[in-house]
């Protein structure tokens, strides 16, 4: 996939919980710019005040954990971050961020990453570049199957294709 | 190398074995979304445009999260799901007061061994319990399955967990779990199979292996599994159904086996702020933890064992003062059974509060909320920062048996006291 992903880094740290991202009193909505007005609303107020286009959330293990609310990686994604790079995620989250157009990638190399980095995600080449430490990683793309439905731009727009629906 | 559990069910639906790491697509035999992922559902359901469903009668809508009728905007999000079933022809709705989503959908025997069951929930995998393939998946991913009839999976890889000697007295399938969560640790199942075996499978209840499998999530496990041996066998002919054993190949396939001594398992507690920091009842000796609040409910411990060994402990007895019971049975069925039988006026007469069944108390739903300084102990499944309210509320984790009884001296307590040895 000839695409990169630019942005700061915004660290994390492990078990960062669905209900951490989205607190579970918002789940009822369903307006994913209003879910992002609420982001890390407990555990990290500030954040929606300094996240710009494009950056990203470096994390570490079991990123996503809990709930499989879908209106985690939503709140991600319309606060403006273009991806998640943590040492693991949780299975139902990692699938819901690729299936709403949320890039995730596993890195053991996460706690290198310093707050504000600037990085890249070079998806066609396979690489995390950190443009203020000058360090690059090679990452494991994800399985062929979730790549065709980011590609895409998700599930909804993939499904949209295959059943050809305009 | 011979089939494991979840190969086993897989490779006969699909008519051709399966190899662990391969991708596969397959037509769910049961989907299920509820109130509170279902409007999400919904609406990308509708961004899609597809004109109906694959398969309504594969549909199952369950109102449980904020329920009764909460909030205004809960009301108008169950609207919208009673308006969807109407138009798309789902008839597996259940409404609200019902009860807890994975509770109905066993107890109305809707989910059958060997059966292929994905639903908006982590919980899902509660089902396991009874024999079949039980697992979570996002909003989005649901209304495609409406759309098209299929999911994408990969078959996952297998640990073994072989069960010996036989559940002691106060203590549940929830505990068997935080044992697990103690060895495996959250996220340390991640993707993998937790499949149950051994002699001490007889011991577990259907209830309880419903609660321990829930758990298994916590660790990060795709799913769980139990075979269908004769506990299950009996769960359904109580219900008028009748199952099949199924159990795993001799030389199945598994990455690992771990082992526990269910003679030598204690009721266990999970302290703030996760599901793995546990603790037996006996380690906490002296120390005082004193509660708020206690809280008998949710998908891991409001069935009926856990209702009646509640109602053995508080009979005759009250609650603490200064701390609050609530109480709330997974089902409406189940909340009559107790009626019938006089547990709920054990229950109040104890001092505590009954509430109607729902999800409520897991994740401060409406109700069971903690203020900043407050405590509580519950048979929920999670003890995150702020699941139940303020960020600085401490969440204990326990079966139903340690819950009533920490009710009854406000304190963490050890439930063995209070229970008869027969």
């Amino acid at each position: 996939m000839n695409k990169s992903l630019n942005g700061k880094a915004f660290k994390f740290g492990d078990d960062v919980d669905t209900g951490q991202i989205i607190p579970g009193k918002y789940v009822v909505l369903t307006d994913p710019n209003e879910l992002a007005s609420h982001v890390f609303e407990d555990v990290a107020p500030e954040f929606k005040g300094k996240v710009e286009m494009g950056d990203i959330i470096i994390a570490g293990k079991n990123f996503g954990t809990g709930s499989s609310r879908e209106h985690a990686p939503k709140a991600i994604k319309f606060s403006g971050i273009s991806a998640v790079i943590a040492k693991s995620f949780a299975r139902i989250f990692y699938r819901n961020a690729i299936n709403i157009g949320l890039f995730a990638i596993t890195l053991p190399q996460v706690d290198e990453i310093k707050e504000n980095d600037q990085i890249t995600i070079n998806l066609n080449e396979g690489k995390v570049i950190n443009h203020t430490q000058g360090k690059e990683y090679k990452f494991d793309l994800p399985h062929k199957v979730m790549l065709d439905i980011f590609a895409e731009g998700g599930i909804i727009p993939f499904t949209k294709k295959e059943l050809n629906l305009k | 190398m011979g089939n494991n559990l979840i190969k086993k069910i897989l490779a006969k639906k699909l008519g051709h074995e399966v190899k662990v790491g391969e991708i596969i697509y397959i037509e769910p035999d049961l989907v299920m979304t509820h109130d509170h992922q279902g409007p999400m559902t919904i609406r990308e359901f509708e961004n899609i445009g597809a004109d109906s469903l694959w398969n309504p009668d594969k549909v199952i809508l369950v109102m449980d999260h904020r329920t009764p009728s909460q909030t205004l905007v809960a009301v108008e999000n169950h609207q919208k799901l009673r308006k969807f079933a109407r138009k798309y022809g789902v008839t597996k709705f259940f409404d609200v007061g019902e009860g807890v989503c994975h509770d109905l959908v066993a107890e109305k025997a809707l989910v059958r061994p060997e059966m292929v069951y994905i639903a908006t929930d982590s919980h899902t995998v509660t089902e396991g319990a009874l024999g079949l393939f039980a697992t979570g998946v996002g909003s989005s991913e649901m209304a495609s399955i409406f759309a098209t009839g299929k999911v994408w999976l990969k078959i996952p890889e297998t640990i073994k967990v072989t069960l010996k000697g036989t559940l002691q007295k106060g203590v549940y399938g929830k505990d068997i779990a935080l044992r697990l969560l103690e060895i495996i640790k959250t996220g340390g199942a991640d993707y993998k199979v937790l499949e149950f075996g051994g002699a001490g499978i007889a011991s577990v209840s259907a209830a309880s292996r419903m609660s321990l499998c829930n758990m298994c999530l916590e660790m990060g496990a795709k799913t769980a599994i139990f075979p269908v041996d004769k506990v299950t066998v009996e769960y359904y002919k109580e219900k008028g159904v009748e199952v099949q054993e199924l159990y795993p190949d001799e030389d199945g396939e598994y990455i690992s086996e771990i082992i526990v001594d269910l003679d030598q398992l204690e009721p266990l507690i999970a302290f703030p702020f996760s599901p793995d920091n546990v603790r037996s009842v006996s380690q906490i000796g002296d120390e005082v933890y004193a509660l708020n609040q206690s809280v008998i409910g949710t998908c891991t411990g409001a069935r009926y064992e856990d209702l009646k060994v509640a109602a053995e402990i508080l009979k005759g007895k009250q609650v603490r003062p200064g701390t609050r019971m609530l109480i709330v049975p997974a089902t409406k069925d189940l909340m009559l059974r107790c009626t019938q039988e006089g547990i709920i006026e054990t229950f109040l007469k104890a001092g505590a509060m009954v509430n109607v069944p729902c999800c409520g108390p897991c994740g401060g739903y409406g109700m069971a909320v903690l203020a900043e300084d407050e405590s509580s102990i519950t048979t929920g499944s999670r003890n995150f920062v702020a699941r139940m309210g303020a960020p600085g509320a401490h969440i204990y984790l326990s079966n139903a048996a340690t819950a009533a009884a920490s009710a009854i001296e406000g304190k963490l307590t050890d439930p063995r006291k209070y229970l008869s040895d027969s």
